[in-house]
């Protein structure tokens, strides 16, 4: 395949304006659900399950559409991801030295 | 390997094949989750363990912050718009989506100003007359101050400033270090995509074939927006919510 035809193929897999546009909505879609359910006090503890769920899909959202990770070589997922893991065992592990979860 | 160079229309040769901007970008972001993992780790840690208010219950306003999480929201959409754009050299509505993100993003950071403006002025005010229960940590100290306090002062209402500043309580060190350090981001991202608007009037500056130099800056300016979308939940949200103080 020569570069131009694989470009004008990376070029196709980019979304079109008009799903840039969906995923924004379906970002501020998500984030009211967030906010309104805040209000909804007989979720009581299972507000937090729910608001990691909604915040996370914005997040995977975001990276796969926005950073174009979804259409982009995987070494960059793998480096982002990489980091990603890191920060999240760093975070759990403080939380749990200073007990947290007691 | 050419996928990533033709695209972007720079043809060098690299062992991965990939170009060592992009490369150097997402491990710059890699690194930098660690870095905002540990400031939220370090909030987390902290939290509740404040010996004194105002407390996230006391200052946060939920209606206000998510405005400005929807802006930075917004100001995502409009990059892709404006990287699209440049991708298809319609010159003029990349400037268009380009001004509406740094807006966004200066909007976003006005809000921060004035969210951190109104904690450092909380006032608090206290009926004297109601059930001790019912009162806050922050409440509680005010109730008995002894100056302005109630049983002080003989009043059925007492008010006091009582400010969030990054030297009040723990709260507010590990509030203000990890909002701060996020809205320092938003602000070189602001002046990143000023400096990249400014310079496409000139000549050969921004071009479609040089469109990597927007790629960069535009997934920086993503990546302030997936951290924010961890701090609203994370600091705002659960900050609130009563169980979890």
């Amino acid at each position: 395949m020569t570069q131009e035809s694989q470009a004008i193929q990376h070029e196709a897999a980019h979304p079109t304006p008009g799903t840039y546009f969906k995923i924004a909505m379906v970002l501020s879609i998500l984030t009211a659900i967030e906010v309104g359910i805040f209000y909804l006090e007989f979720l009581s503890y299972g507000i937090i399950p729910i608001l990691v769920l909604l915040s996370g899909a914005k997040f995977i959202l975001v990276c796969m559409y926005y950073m174009h990770l979804k259409f982009d070589d995987r070494i960059f997922s793998t480096m982002f991801v990489a980091g990603l893991i890191t920060a999240a065992g760093v975070t759990l592990a403080l939380m749990t030295l200073f007990s947290f979860f007691a | 390997m050419a996928q990533a160079t033709a695209d972007h229309g720079e043809h060098e040769a690299t062992t991965t094949g990939l170009n060592h901007r992009k490369m150097l970008m997402w491990a710059f972001l890699g690194s930098d989750c660690m870095f905002f993992g540990s400031l939220i780790a370090t909030y987390l840690v902290y939290k509740g363990r404040s010996l004194e208010g105002p407390l996230p219950i006391d200052v946060f306003s939920i209606p206000t912050t998510s405005v400005s999480t929807f802006v930075l929201l917004m100001s995502s959409m409009s990059m892709v718009l404006a990287y699209s754009a440049l991708r298809r050299n319609r010159m003029k509505t990349f400037r268009v989506w380009l001004a509406s993100t740094a807006i966004m993003g200066m909007t976003f950071l006005a809000f921060q100003v004035f969210e951190f403006r109104v904690f450092a002025n909380h006032e608090v005010v206290v009926d004297c007359h109601a059930p001790i229960g019912e009162l806050s940590i922050v409440e509680l100290s005010v109730r008995n101050d002894k100056t302005v306090g109630c049983e002080a002062t003989g009043h059925d209402e007492v008010e006091k400033q009582v400010g969030l500043t990054p030297k009040t309580n723990l709260f507010g060190s590990t509030f203000f270090t990890l909002t701060g350090f996020h809205g320092a981001h938003v602000t070189l991202g602001v002046i990143w995509l000023l400096t990249m608007f400014f310079l496409s009037f000139k000549k050969g500056m921004v071009t479609p074939e040089r469109n990597l130099d927007l790629d960069l800056a535009a997934l920086y300016w993503h990546f302030v927006d997936i951290v924010w979308i961890i701090i609203f939940t994370v600091v705002y949200l659960f900050g609130v919510f009563p169980g979890f103080a």
